[in-house]
């Protein structure tokens, strides 16, 4: 049953692993950014998940109560910077895969090392 | 002022940065980020006078207590660091003033220096900060700002080698993410002292394990730690001339200083060094980047690229002396730290002034330089000295004190590996001093020394790699209390 | 004895300008480097009359040659100046100070520093040779380096300088900047820097390691902490880290150094580079190991058997050898063993030969090449076989080979016959009678490849129709020199004291 409950994690290794396998196996550059872009987000989840208490709410201070049970923000704070560099990686990859699109005419990493003469 | 110093020296070049998007002249934004590099030297310098005069300094950002808040922290081991980032980008942003070999189109040098400047706060920041996931934050920027950098290079290689290169630093990055994460699950905080305090009541869990597995693949990455290498070559031969020297005397160096903050204040050398016998693994690894980083060195034919490899090779050094965990072993990777810093600084800008004379960086277009540019040649036979480790320079200092830990250990095969490594540098160098010396220069063209604006940075960096070869205190004094104190109780 | 002595001791304080000794061993070491700086701005070389350039060079020699002369007169007397410098390591500083050996090797080489400059002169303006500023230049900072291994008062010191030495002597051997030359050079620094990093540096840290110094002194720094294989295995490491002693196997890179110029092969791979070479092991044997230390323990008696082979396979070699040079250049590794053989035996007397042998093998071999030099010179001849009959127009230098050929076999009334003396002596000593036998041996080997070309050149008529005979010796300069160097062979026979006496104090600090 342990195993079952931990779900959430299941689904991070998953994600992690599918996302590297797209970036080691996968040709295409769009496609490599893709699948750093799901590597990313599987530890976004890592950590958003670690921050749920059992019987946590969300954690803002109501009027009055203070004797409650609150889920940790601190990791929600921490993945809304990761994504924003996430953000910031994709855009920036994209970007050199346009200029490398301008330079080169093709985007697939084979023809590229064709072209090139070796494997950059 | 002087308490918002810390603070000061990350901001500094953080808001230039943006301040130089505003300034679109090429020139003014040119001098504007050599007085910024300028005064965060200068704010570097006092920084570490005050650490040895007055000891750690902790600097709470907007008045936060640690460990709620983030806090910066300088205590001798990131003054030491600071002070190496701050003074590689204090000589080469000056460098060329004047002169452009970039492939930056007219009117977009600005951006250029914006993202140089966007780099320095990065390295800075990671380097000052106290707090972990601040360490993650900084990271990124350098990353993501040297990624740009190096895609300025003039052959389009350039841009696939920054491709390749983010592919991996984002996969690096993102383990350190994980494993800052796993480190949180196990103590409550990001505060690296917190951290360290109570990582220990969780030493036999698997979370600190693998915590401690991603962090080192992550900063492994960032490293070039063989086998993580692959991108280093690439990249620093197709980045601009001065890119490249400023990153390979300074990101590898930064990203170093992250593995021993990891491994000797996180984790605590007991636990790496006893428990999980890490050096079993580091020190296999660390010979072999020595020996096939320099044997592939001596068959390249594009001169960055050897010297790119020899990094890779001088790397190897380093993370050999972090596994001797004795105070003459992290001694020796310290002291390398600058010595290395220098040297490769040094040698790249070498190379940046014949890209200037020559246009090209293969060595068979360098016959003959040696009589045409007679003081730049100079520079490049002592920075060459200095990687073979001729006693004098400060290449001999880190040898030294990698021999004796060597020794220390009764490790006797490794301290013969390290000194037979030596040799094969002088293969490599001399291969190419030869080539330089002895050979008939190409007859049509017309070739010139150097400017001053090149010259003196470049001499004021190898002149370093004599004079801190001979006047060790600064480097290796600094380094020797820096050991000392990261490894308390350890002998 | 003593009555001289003090007498040549107030001779020698008495000149000059009133210095301290401190001073004299920093104006020894920098006079040369400051000499090679005027040369380097001075430049241009002239091929008619006699330039500038020429006379600061000369004035350099004399200079340090003074220097080193002054400083004599207080070793001779006892003293030992000494100079330190700053810290480079904790606990292990630049420093310099003077015992007899040094004294020694720092007279020879400045004192030969002298002919060979002006031999030089003569020698490149006859050659047509190119780059003379840069050959002055690296020759004045060799002289500086090798002045500094003399005076060395630690093993870092002396290690800096003798690594100094052989980076400076590299443009001297590739000078003439042909592929041959590229290749000899690549031969040169390869052995010597692989011997020296790999050996020499591994040695000197597991010493720093081991005894916690790297002193020079006498009785040695090594007994108490190292015994039995791991002192045999440190003396090994030493003894073949230091290249330049040209010790089998690490000596091919003599031969190839000999596509140098002459002046270059005369001084320095006859004297200061290779007498580097053997003053570092006769030093490290007696102030890093220590007399006592290494006949208690037995622990050179392979060294002695090393020396003894590379003594006779040279010899052999040089036998083989057409090209005078070469056959020069394998005699000079053949004599270089006589001194590694008389660290190696490790008693008083054959320290006191090996130290001995180090002067009279110098003003030899120096006097020899000189005369190859000469030759090839005036007439265009380098194989031996081409100087039938070569007396007749060069009958000085042919002279002067025959008296310097006479001190190398060590027949009196030449100095070599000193050395061979207590070398001999010191193999009795030390009950080492197969050596006393490799000895006589090389003696006989001698005289086989070196007389029989004095043999040629005066009793065999020319093999060509030389057009107008008669005397068409060397330029003057270059005949000059070589004649009094022959003298010196000479002097150095009748009046051995001064060295003597040096040699004697060996050991005792």
């Amino acid at each position: 049953m342990q195993w079952l409950g931990l779900w959430h994690y299941w689904a991070v290794i998953i994600l992690m692993m599918i996302g590297l396998y797209i970036v080691i196996a996968r040709d295409n550059l769009v496609k490599k950014v893709m699948g750093l872009s799901i590597f990313q987000v599987s530890v976004i989840m890592f950590y958003v998940s670690t921050g749920k208490v059992e019987g946590g709410t969300a954690p803002i201070i109501p009027e009055g109560g203070h004797d409650l049970v609150y889920s940790n923000p601190l990791p929600h704070v921490l993945m809304l910077t990761a994504i924003v560099v996430g953000i910031s990686t994709t855009a920036l990859a994209l970007a050199l895969i346009v200029r490398i699109q301008e330079a080169y005419g093709t985007v697939e990493d084979d023809e590229l090392n064709a072209i090139d003469g070796a494997a950059l | 002022m002087m308490e918002q110093l810390p603070a000061l020296q990350v901001v500094l070049p953080l808001f230039s940065a943006l301040l130089c998007l505003l300034i679109r002249n090429k020139t003014a934004s040119r001098l504007f980020s050599v007085a910024v590099s300028w005064g965060c030297l200068a704010i570097a310098l006092i920084l570490l006078r005050t650490v040895q005069e007055t000891g750690i300094i902790s600097y709470h950002f907007g008045g936060w207590f640690p460990p709620l808040g983030i806090e910066y922290r300088i205590d001798l081991l990131n003054a030491y660091v600071l002070i190496i980032v701050a003074m590689i980008s204090a000589v080469v942003l000056p460098f060329g003033v004047g002169h452009w070999g970039l492939s930056i189109p007219e009117g977009r040098e600005y951006l250029f220096f914006c993202a140089f400047l966007l780099c320095i706060s990065g390295l800075l920041g990671i380097t000052i900060t106290g707090d972990a996931f601040n360490v993650f934050v900084f990271l990124e920027i350098t990353s993501l700002s040297s990624y740009a950098l190096i895609a300025m290079g003039r052959n389009r290689r350039a841009l696939r080698a920054a491709f390749t290169y983010l592919v991996m630093g984002t996969v690096g990055g993102t383990f350190i993410l994980i494993g800052i994460g796993m480190m949180y699950l196990e103590t409550g905080t990001l505060n690296m002292v917190d951290i360290a305090n109570r990582l220990p009541l969780a030493y036999g869990s698997r979370t600190v394990l693998v915590a401690f597995a991603f962090l080192t693949v992550g900063v492994g990455i960032k490293l070039a730690v063989f086998p993580l290498h692959h991108w280093l070559p690439n990249a620093y031969s197709y980045a601009p001339a001065t890119v490249s020297a400023f990153l390979a005397a300074t990101a590898t160096k930064v990203s170093y200083y992250v593995l021993v903050r990891v491994i000797f204040t996180l984790f605590g050398a007991a636990y790496i060094f006893e428990t999980l016998r890490f050096h079993v693994l580091l020190i296999p690894l660390s010979l072999l980047a020595m020996f096939i980083g320099s044997t592939v060195a001596i068959y390249q034919t594009n001169i960055k690229r050897l010297l790119a490899y020899s990094s890779i090779s001088q790397i190897g050094y380093m993370t050999l002396g972090l596994s001797f965990a004795s105070i003459n072993g992290l001694t020796g990777g310290l002291v390398h730290l600058f010595n290395h810093a220098l040297m490769k600084g040094g040698l790249f800008l070498v190379l940046a002034s014949v890209m200037h004379s020559i246009a090209s960086n293969e060595i068979d277009d360098m016959r003959g330089l040696g009589r045409k540019m007679p003081f730049t040649m100079a520079a490049f036979v002592l920075g060459g000295l200095s990687l073979i480790g001729v006693p004098g320079t400060v290449g001999f200092i880190s040898k030294w004190y990698l021999v004796v830990a060597a020794l220390e250990k009764g490790w006797y095969p490794i301290a013969v590996l390290i000194l037979l490594s030596s040799f094969l540098a002088v293969i490599y160098i001399w291969r190419v001093v030869e080539i330089f010396f002895f050979r008939e220069p190409a007859a049509e063209k017309s070739i010139k020394e150097a400017p001053l604006s090149m010259l003196i940075p470049t001499w004021i960096l190898i002149g370093g790699t004599l004079f801190f070869g001979l006047q060790t205190e600064w480097t290796a004094g600094v380094a020797g209390s820096v050991a000392n104190f990261l490894l308390g109780g350890l002998p | 004895m003593d009555g001289w002595r003090s007498w040549f001791c107030g001779k020698l304080s008495s000149w000059g300008p009133p210095l301290t000794p401190d001073q004299l061993i920093a104006l020894s070491i920098l006079s040369p480097a400051v000499g090679a700086l005027a040369i380097a701005l001075i430049g241009r070389n002239n091929d008619a009359g006699y330039n500038p350039r020429d006379i600061v060079t000369v004035i350099a020699t004399l200079i340090t040659f003074g220097f080193v002369v002054k400083l004599a007169g207080p070793v001779v007397a006892g003293d030992r100046p000494e100079l330190s410098l700053f810290e480079v390591l904790p606990g292990l500083a630049i420093a310099f100070k003077i015992e007899p050996l040094g004294m020694l090797f720092a007279l020879v080489a400045s004192g030969l520093w002298i002919p060979t400059s002006i031999y030089s002169f003569g020698y490149m303006r006859g050659h047509h040779e190119r780059h003379q500023t840069r050959f002055f230049v690296c020759f004045a900072i060799a002289i500086s380096a090798a002045l500094g291994i003399a005076f060395a008062r630690n093993l870092l010191t002396l290690f800096l300088f003798y690594e100094l030495l052989t980076f400076s002597t590299y443009p001297l051997v590739t000078h003439a900047g042909s592929g041959k030359a590229v290749k000899a050079g690549r031969s040169y620094l390869g052995i010597l820097i692989f011997t020296s990093v790999s050996f020499l540096l591994l040695a000197i840290v597991w010493t720093w390691q081991t005894t916690g110094t790297l002193e020079f002194r006498p009785g040695g720094i090594v007994s108490g902490h190292f015994e039995s294989s791991r002192a045999i295995l440190l003396l090994a490491l030493f003894v073949f880290g230091t290249g330049k002693a040209a010790l089998m196997p690490f000596h091919r890179w003599l031969p190839a150094a000999m596509v140098a110029p002459t002046p270059v092969s005369a001084l320095l791979h006859a004297v200061a580079v290779v007498k580097a070479g053997v003053f570092t092991v006769l030093k490290i044997i007696v102030y890093v190991f220590g007399i006592e230390f290494l006949t208690d323990g037995n622990y050179a008696l392979w060294l002695c058997y090393v020396a003894g082979f590379t003594l006779i396979a040279a010899s052999l070699v040089a036998l083989t050898k057409d090209n005078l040079k070469a056959r020069l250049a394998y005699s000079t590794i053949s004599q270089l063993s006589y001194i590694v053989l008389g660290a190696a035996l490790a008693t008083k007397t054959s320290i006191v030969g090996g130290g001995m042998h180090i002067v009279m093998h110098a003003a030899g071999k120096i006097t020899l090449f000189f005369c190859a030099g000469a030759i090839m010179v005036a007439s265009h001849k380098t194989e031996i076989s081409d100087m039938k009959g070569i007396g007749r127009q060069m009958p000085f230098t042919m002279f002067a080979f025959f008296i310097a050929s006479l001190s190398i076999i060590g027949l009196p009334p030449l100095g070599g016959a000193w050395s061979k003396w207590y070398l001999i002596l010191g193999a009795l000593d030390a009950q080492q009678f197969l050596m006393v036998g490799v000895l006589i041996v090389s003696s006989l080997l001698n005289i086989a490849y070196l007389l029989p070309i004095v043999v040629n050149a005066f009793f065999f008529p020319t093999t060509e129709v030389e057009i107008g005979g008669g005397i068409k010796e060397a330029p003057i300069a270059c005949v000059a020199s070589l004649l009094v160097t022959a003298f010196s062979c000479l002097i150095l026979f009748l009046y051995p004291d001064f060295f003597l006496n040096l040699a004697q104090m060996i050991g005792e600090f």
